[in-house]
């Protein structure tokens, strides 16, 4: 039961703030002295690991492009398009965004959009400005939310809808899992039961962004 | 064929670039940190094959030390000033959309048209890799067209592609510390043993404690490994398929599908899934790293009841 304190490493390592990458290192070393491994063998079997999962950081593959945009005023662009609008505001601008991202990713494409080429380009400075349109220039404060409500609204739909796509990894999991149980199942029959969950999902959310706009006004009154 | 190497390759050389600007960017005072630090990331993808398993070890706790000790600083490239964008963003319009929207548009024909395509019965790409090299050949379709629309220097998209990455920093490695962690914590045995404590120690003796233990466990779980694929087989095997199917005569595909998504509520509240919480504090420039993590906690909280409801109500009926 030793080799658990890595995990209570990560836990207040996390939670008293030092840096994560050191905190995750000190973690893996901890675990696997337990395990009787020695720290060489813990950093060669880490070195290894961090080899094979290279896939996840080629992601940010797509910074030069939205660095370009920025330089030439995608995020101008994006804010002056909502400063046009009537009867907009941020909580329901994300309510839009959502249900695009919901049935898009339903239908298989989770990937055309994400954190660093959507939320920081366009979502979020096009939340913003409809914070603006409606309230008046927001306080810095009122931002910082703004921009965290907006990366929040993109992952809370992809997670809650792309289970509806049958050839979705998670699903797949599920399947090969139930699989080795001799429970055999069709694909379809995961995505099917997620369906309900992805609803929910668009309700429960949408409405904490209509509660949101109340908060906004709210802190917007001096 | 188009194969993993190929994105590796590319985004090695990006990195390389970064590390070669930073180096020249006097107005960081710790430019060397940040060449140091993305030159690493270069040679992790460029040869990290050819370093054998210690040599990675070696490269990672560089990246661990150079963060840990606070030697990345944020580089300054020459770039527009925000008056400049502004008139820019007036004078382009909505042209600077279509870059943007290529890069969609791209991965999508990629993975729905291209995928298919073999050539002399040789697949044109490699089937399980798909997506990243759609990104891959997306990201240049978009850039060349930005580049001609837009006019910008064509140094601008690794300067300001150097800029964002140091605005991210070390946040843009954590997510793949935290899968080579999962792997140390899966080779030391840590899984199976959070799974005997919870499958052992905890009442699932009704039909609703029993779905409670599962959806709260899994989201727990998730909490603590960073991901769900990690805690399902464990409580999947150890609650779900025992008790929820064996015992209540649930149904498994309700069952499956439902603890997934209790998984991912707990994937909305842990700092673990860094990607997905962590990264976008950084991209968005706000003071607080757990700041996205505090928006999504009641949202998170009332799909895990509604989870819970759900499977209570659905895997039961006869």
């Amino acid at each position: 039961m030793l080799i658990l304190l890595g995990v209570a490493v990560i836990v207040v390592g996390f939670a008293i703030r030092l840096n994560p990458l050191l905190v995750v290192l000190l973690a893996a070393m901890t675990s696997g002295w337990f395990a009787g491994l020695s720290p060489l063998q813990v950093l060669a079997a880490f070195g290894h690991a961090f080899n094979e999962n290279r896939f996840v950081t080629s992601a940010y593959l797509v910074l030069p492009l939205v660095g370009m945009l920025e330089r030439a005023g995608v995020r101008e662009r994006a804010a002056a398009m909502i400063a046009g609008m009537r009867g907009v505001s941020a909580g329901r601008f994300l309510i839009s965004y959502m249900a695009l991202r919901q049935v898009t990713a339903a239908v298989g494409l989770a990937t055309i959009a994400g954190q660093t080429q959507t939320v920081r380009p366009l979502i979020a400075p096009m939340a913003e400005a409809a914070t603006e349109v409606r309230d008046g220039p927001p306080a810095v404060e009122t931002r910082y939310l703004v921009r965290a409500m907006s990366a929040a609204t993109d992952n809370v739909a992809v997670f809650f809808s792309e289970d509806v796509f049958i050839a979705m990894g998670s699903v797949l999991l599920v399947v090969s899992f139930l699989t080795t149980a001799k429970i055999v199942i069709d694909p379809l029959r995961i995505s099917v039961w997620s369906i309900p969950t992805a609803l929910c999902a668009f309700v429960i959310h949408g409405a904490r962004l209509l509660l949101f706009d109340r908060r906004l006004a709210r802190n917007a009154k001096p | 064929m188009i194969k993993l190497g190929f994105v590796y390759v590319l985004a090695g050389l990006m990195f390389a670039a970064f590390a070669v600007f930073s180096a020249t960017d006097r107005a960081n005072r710790k430019r060397w940190g940040n060449a140091l630090f993305w030159g690493l990331v270069a040679v992790s993808f460029l040869a990290g094959d050819r370093l054998g398993d210690l040599g990675n070890g070696v490269l990672v706790l560089g990246l661990a030390l150079i963060a840990g000790f606070g030697f990345l600083g944020r580089g300054q490239p020459i770039a527009t000033s925000p008056a400049e964008r502004v008139s820019l963003a007036e004078r382009f319009g909505n042209r600077l959309f279509l870059p943007a929207l290529m890069l969609p548009l791209v991965v999508a024909i990629g993975v729905l048209l291209l995928k298919p395509v073999q050539i002399a019965g040789v697949p044109l790409m490699d089937l399980k890799q798909a997506t990243l090299i759609s990104l891959a050949l997306a990201v240049i379709v978009a850039v060349a067209l930005a580049l001609v629309l837009l006019r910008q220097p064509w140094t601008s998209p690794l300067q300001e592609g150097r800029r964002l990455a140091d605005t991210i920093g070390w946040a843009a490695l954590l997510p793949q510390f935290l899968a080579a962690l999962g792997v140390v914590f899966a080779l030391a045995g840590v899984g199976k043993a959070i799974g005997l404590l919870t499958t052992t120690y905890l009442p699932v003796d009704t039909r609703l404690a029993a779905v409670s233990v599962y959806c709260i466990g899994m989201a727990a779980f998730t909490m603590l490994m960073g991901n769900a694929f990690a805690a399902f087989p464990v409580l999947t095997g150890g609650i779900a398929l025992p008790i929820l199917v064996g015992h209540f005569g649930g149904n498994p595909a309700v069952i499956g599908s439902l603890g997934m998504l209790s998984g991912f509520c707990g994937t909305l509240m842990t700092p673990l899934a860094a990607n997905f919480n962590l990264v976008p504090s950084a991209l968005l420039e706000l003071p607080d790293r757990y700041a996205v993590i505090k928006a999504q906690i009641p949202t998170a909280l009332l799909m895990l009841i509604v989870n819970v409801v759900l499977m209570y109500v659905l895997a039961f009926r006869q």
